[in-house]
Formats: structure tokens, sequence, C-alpha cells
């Protein structure tokens, strides 16, 4: 599983493998905001965490429907099912690369950019930790959604139509955690909501992911 | 080794084959023949367990199998090297120097695989089967895009370090391999066009 992991990291900085695809994403969409809602302070601070948790949201989903289609392409993936690694063990290795391909750098790229939309400075540490906790659950939600459209010919539409909805109650208690840490509410109990999202997810999906892909591969 | 009993299999809810019986030992090769479109590939997926077969049985040691398709599996964006090390980590095992010689990859072994021709790539697929170390081989047209030479490389690998030493292998082609091996004409294993039960919808 970590051979498979170290590969699937090595494709992605190599010639066209999409590392930061995502994160280039993430950075024009939030430093348009504010040409195009103007430069006032008052507007860009309380929409601040919304805006950078939807293009984080957004920017996750982009790279979807790489994780499994070109390993279908290739016909790696049912030589990967005949292995003998678990085919829940693939699920979570291509869930966990997806996240380190696009969730860690968008975690850690998003208080940089915190500062173009001219956010609350008692925001910073809640943006980190919330998603560094959601993004987790992007990347397995989304890996499950990839696995359901594997194998079919233009299916990024239809993975986004799928995967959108199971996004938003991470979308919701992500942002809710930024902007009640932004005003000193209590930004615990959204985070650790977001948290159970993304600890469910880790414990389900994988066997559903699994499932999925053995009857594609039929 | 392998063991195939009265097997029936579907391919898309259709059943294409029926009565399929046969029984290998260790050094045993099956060739399968038969027109395009006669269940070849099926077959040989439903033995790999990629999908389920309608009735029989097939039997052979848990984890022992392998199966190899018309694609490589083979990734461009990575060396030659780095492929077959990935495959047989995946296996736990690691490449033996011996196995770049057996498929004439030795200079090969840094470039990357998306600047290999169809034939160069073929090579490593099937050099991914000598480092896996899996005894029960399903092969589905190992020679498709190989030359002459590179088919008797294969055919030689095939005779003496696999089934020379006690693996077996169903292989689909139709080019004569040069081994001494039993044919399967699947043509008269065909099933009847208003066979019912193959419905394998997953949903249904």
């Amino acid at each position: 599983m970590i051979a498979l992991l170290l590969r699937d990291l090595r494709l992605s900085i190599r010639a066209g493998g999409g590392f930061g695809l995502g994160l280039a994403f993430f950075l024009i969409v939030v430093v348009l905001v504010p040409f195009g809602v103007g430069p006032d302070r008052a507007v860009l601070t309380p929409i601040a965490p919304g805006i950078l948790w939807v293009a984080a949201l957004l920017a996750a989903l982009l790279s979807l429907d790489r994780i499994f289609a070109l390993d279908f392409e290739d016909g790696s993936l049912p030589l990967l099912a005949t292995a003998p690694i678990p085919l829940e063990g693939v699920a979570l290795v291509k869930a966990v690369s997806h996240w380190i391909t696009t969730g860690l750098p968008l975690t850690f790229a998003a208080p940089l950019l915190g500062f173009f939309l001219n956010m609350a400075p008692e925001a910073y540490l809640w943006l980190l930790a919330s998603l560094a906790l959601g993004t987790p659950a992007l990347s397995m939600i989304g890996t499950f959604g990839a696995a359901l459209t594997v194998g079919l010919r233009r299916g990024g539409l239809l993975l986004s139509l799928l995967v959108l909805p199971l996004y938003i109650p991470t979308l919701i208690f992500g942002a809710e955690a930024v902007r009640r840490g932004a005003d000193a509410t209590g930004a615990i109990a959204p985070l650790m909501l977001s948290g159970a999202i993304t600890l469910g997810c880790l414990a389900l999906l994988p066997f559903a992911t699994a499932a999925t892909l053995r009857i594609n591969l039929r | 080794m392998l063991q195939v009993t009265d097997l029936r299999c579907a391919r898309g809810g259709v059943p294409v084959l029926e009565r399929i019986s046969f029984t290998l030992q260790p050094g045993d090769a099956l060739i399968l023949r038969g027109p395009n479109g006669v269940g070849k590939t099926t077959l040989l997926r439903t033995l790999a367990g990629l999908q389920p077969a309608l009735s029989g049985t097939y039997d052979y040691a848990e984890g022992a199998g392998a199966y190899a398709s018309h694609a490589d599996g083979i990734k461009l964006a990575l060396t030659v090297r780095e492929n077959l090390t990935f495959w047989a980590q995946v296996h736990g095992r690691s490449v033996p120097d011996s196995a770049y010689d057996t498929f004439d990859l030795g200079d090969l072994r840094d470039r990357m695989a998306g600047t290999l021709s169809a034939g160069q790539k073929r090579r490593v697929g099937l050099a991914r089967l000598a480092v896996i170390g899996r005894r029960v081989l399903f092969l589905d047209e190992p020679t498709v895009s190989l030359d002459g030479f590179s088919v008797r490389m294969f055919a030689d690998w095939m005779r003496d370090h696999h089934l020379g030493q006690g693996g077996c292998a169903v292989i689909a082609t139709h080019i004569d391999l040069g081994l001494d091996a039993p044919t399967l004409d699947l043509t008269p294993h065909i099933a009847a066009a208003d066979a019912d039960g193959g419905s394998d919808e997953a949903f249904l």
C-alpha cells in the first residue's frame, strides 16, 4: 500500500500529473474575488471564511475525476483488483494521495490567501484547523464519487453532481467554525462536527468505494 | 492446480459461454481459441475473479492467480524500472535483474515508459508477469504488437521459467506460440441465444 501511495504521489508531480492544479485554481478564485466585490474591507472581512471554504471545495473537486480514471484507462485497475492488497486499501490510499496533493497544500495556502480578503486576525488559526479537519472528508467522498463514475465517458459532470451535495455538511461546519472563530463565539462545536464527518467518512467510505469498484470492473 | 467445472459466464448481462470444464496440472498451459467476440476475454476475466460466474466453479490456490489484459497497466510518466518495481512491491517482491534480461529491457530500464514503442511497452507488461511471482496466469492476447523475435522470447520464458517451474497458464491467442499445450476451441461452447439467468446487474 505504501508502494501504491508513493507511485501515485510520484505520478502527480511528473509531467501531466495535475499537482498544483487545485492550488492554482484556489489562488485564482481568491485573488479575483476582491476585484469582483470591490476592495471595501467592511464587505470583504465577513465573507472571507465563506469564500475561502467554497474556493477550497471547488479546487478539491477539480482533480477528482483523475483518481481512478487514469488507472482505468491504462488497465492498472483490474491488475490492482487482483493484486494481494485489498481493494479497500487501494481506495483509502487513493483518497490519502488525493488529500496530500490537494487538501494539504490548500490548507497551508489558505491563511496566506486570507490576507487578500482582509480576514479577521483571530480567524487564521481556525481556518487552518477547519481545513485540516474538513478536507480529508472531501477527498474521501470524492474518491467514492470517482469510483461510481469510473469507466464513464465524460463522467466529470455526473461526478460533480453526485459529490457536491455530500460536500455541503463539511462546507457548512467548516466555514461556520472560521466565522465563529473570527468573532469568538465558540468555534469548537462546528469544528468537532466537521471532524466527526471526516472520521465517519474515513471509517465507512473505503468499503463503499471498494464495493463500487468491484461492480464497475465487471 | 487449476480446476474448472461446468462454468457459465456472461458479458454485460448476456450469457456468452457455457459448459467450460478443464483441469491444469503444474506445468500445463491451455491455449484458448475462437473467433473475435466468442468470449475469450470474458472467460479469462471470470477465472481471474474480476466478474462472477453465472454457474459452475473454478478453483485454484488463493492469491495464486494473475490477469494480464490488452492494456498493460504501465504508467507512461514512470520509467520502466519504476513501473516494474511498483508491481513487484505491490506483490511483496523485488525485481530480479534477470527479469530485464529475459525480456530484453536492459537498455530501456531508465527510459520513460511513455517514450517506448507499442511492442516495447508490451514487453514491459509481460515482464510484470515475471516479477509478481504468481503461479496461475490468465493471459489475454499476450503477443499483440510483439515482433517475431519477442514472441519467441516470451514463449521461451513461458516454457522455461513459468511452466518449467511448476506454474500454469491459460492463454488466449491467435498465433502459434510454439508451446506444447492443448488447445480449447470455444466455438462449441457458445451459450444458447435464449439462455436465461444472464443478468448480472448490480442494482436490480
